[in-house]
């Protein structure tokens, strides 16, 4: 599942639902982007929320996502855009 | 199922309340416990837990509590859970206050 | 006095908090008297400790991310230095970032305005700003933000054209941001103090704009 993605690079956020604790928002999942920034790995939130190591470290990346296409009848304009950091193990290729 | 905390797009369209509110000493006694629970010297709790408790609330509880009266049961619960206090000194140790303040205060 | 170890210092602090409301204490500030009683009991920490850190709190202010704005925008070398690490940018001003997380500069230009929000809680970069505002924890700014930003921004006294991008920073993870605002006309002759002086909590946020000299 680990992989690592370009800057650049069209991804798509997993459309999932686990249980416990996570850092992807809901609102953004399933959507499309593109990778902004690498932020290199950082120990894993969702084990790490349980006491856990959090290891191994997941690459983390700021994703940016374009408003136009986030919400349903947006009202500012087709240039606004959203980042957020997501983990590499929620995110896939897009084409 | 999205979480209670997972608050981005929600319809929530009321006007965003902008008035400045002084941090109140209970507030400032929260932070400061979990700024020392989570010191890298003491590694007791993680902010990531922190979240997490925040997180399991029940609805009413994370929208009818403050900010800070979220923190202080998540850590409540982190503790529990960890066994550095137990339920039973706690609830004894909370009764025990509520006699001395009521106490001071006709005093 | 032995339940509240930093009221007497507050009786010093030209930022001292509210007083708790009149009655009986709420469940949950006996819930920390307790709790921090028995830890202390415990050994975890000592009291002094409690205080302590109430302090360093206390000095975290705006002002901290103000002069570091101030400087990227009249030191060329120390804004790429920030750019490329705004925790060692923070700490060359003498900032304590020994226990903060990452730190990510945003400049907004003439084209580009950032807006942070926390929508899962409510990060934000405590290091450089201190304590959060209580608009920015509250359900209503971390749920709209994000998709009517320009109308957040408007209920702020903001309003941006059509040809600026706004780009919603949603700081989900290990990152915290501060917004450097576009430098304001008319402050060209001006020392990295009175430019400090432009520079408001609110502005870091990205709510608001650097204030006109």
């Amino acid at each position: 599942m680990s992989q690592s993605f370009a800057v650049a690079q069209r991804v798509r956020v997993r459309n999932d639902a686990p249980k416990g604790h996570c850092r992807t928002p809901h609102y953004l999942r399933g959507r499309e982007g593109v990778i902004e920034r690498a932020y290199g790995a950082f120990r894993n939130p969702e084990q790490l929320a349980y006491g856990a190591d959090g290891l191994p470290k997941r690459e983390l990346y700021w994703v940016r996502f374009e408003q136009g296409r986030l919400w349903p009848g947006y009202t500012g304009t087709a240039t606004d855009t959203l980042v957020a950091e997501i983990y590499e193990h929620w995110l896939e290729r897009a084409e | 199922m999205r979480g209670v905390h997972d608050l981005g797009g929600q319809p929530i369209d009321e006007e965003i309340d902008r008035a400045e509110h002084a941090q109140t000493f209970f507030e400032k006694r929260v932070d400061a416990l979990m700024r020392l629970l989570s010191d890298p010297s003491r590694g007791v709790i993680r902010v990531d837990e922190l979240r997490r408790g925040v997180e399991t609330l029940p609805e009413k509880d994370y929208f009818g509590y403050s900010y800070y009266e979220r923190w202080i049961h998540s850590i409540r619960l982190l503790l529990l859970e960890k066994g550095v206090v137990s339920e039973d000194e706690l609830n004894r140790r909370i009764e025990g206050v509520r006699k001395r303040l009521a106490a001071e205060s006709t005093r | 006095m032995s339940g509240h170890p930093h009221d007497h210092h507050s009786d010093h602090d030209p930022h001292a908090p509210v007083e708790e409301v009149e009655g009986p204490p709420s469940e949950h500030v006996l819930l920390e008297i307790a709790l921090r009683e028995l830890l202390i009991e415990k050994g975890l920490f000592a009291a002094a400790d409690v205080t302590r850190q109430i302090e360093i709190m206390d000095a975290t202010t705006p002002e901290q991310g103000a002069r570091l704005v101030a400087k990227f925008w009249t030191d060329p070398a120390y804004r790429q230095r920030a750019l490329a690490d705004g925790k060692a940018a923070a700490a060359e001003l003498g900032i304590d970032m020994s226990v903060a997380p990452k730190l990510v500069i945003l400049e907004n230009t003439a084209r580009l305005h950032h807006v942070v929000v926390c929508t899962l809680c409510s990060c934000y970069p405590r290091a450089v700003l201190g304590l959060p505002p209580a608009w920015y924890k509250s359900p209503a700014y971390r749920a709209r933000t994000v998709k009517d930003s320009r109308g957040v921004l408007a209920e702020f006294g903001t309003s941006l054209p059509d040809d600026v991008e706004i780009r919603v920073v949603d700081s989900t993870a290990d990152c915290r941001y501060l917004v450097v605002p576009v430098r304001p006309h008319g402050s060209e002759g001006m020392d990295e103090a009175a430019l400090a002086g432009l520079v408001t909590r609110d502005t870091m946020i990205g709510v608001t704009l650097a204030r006109e000299p």
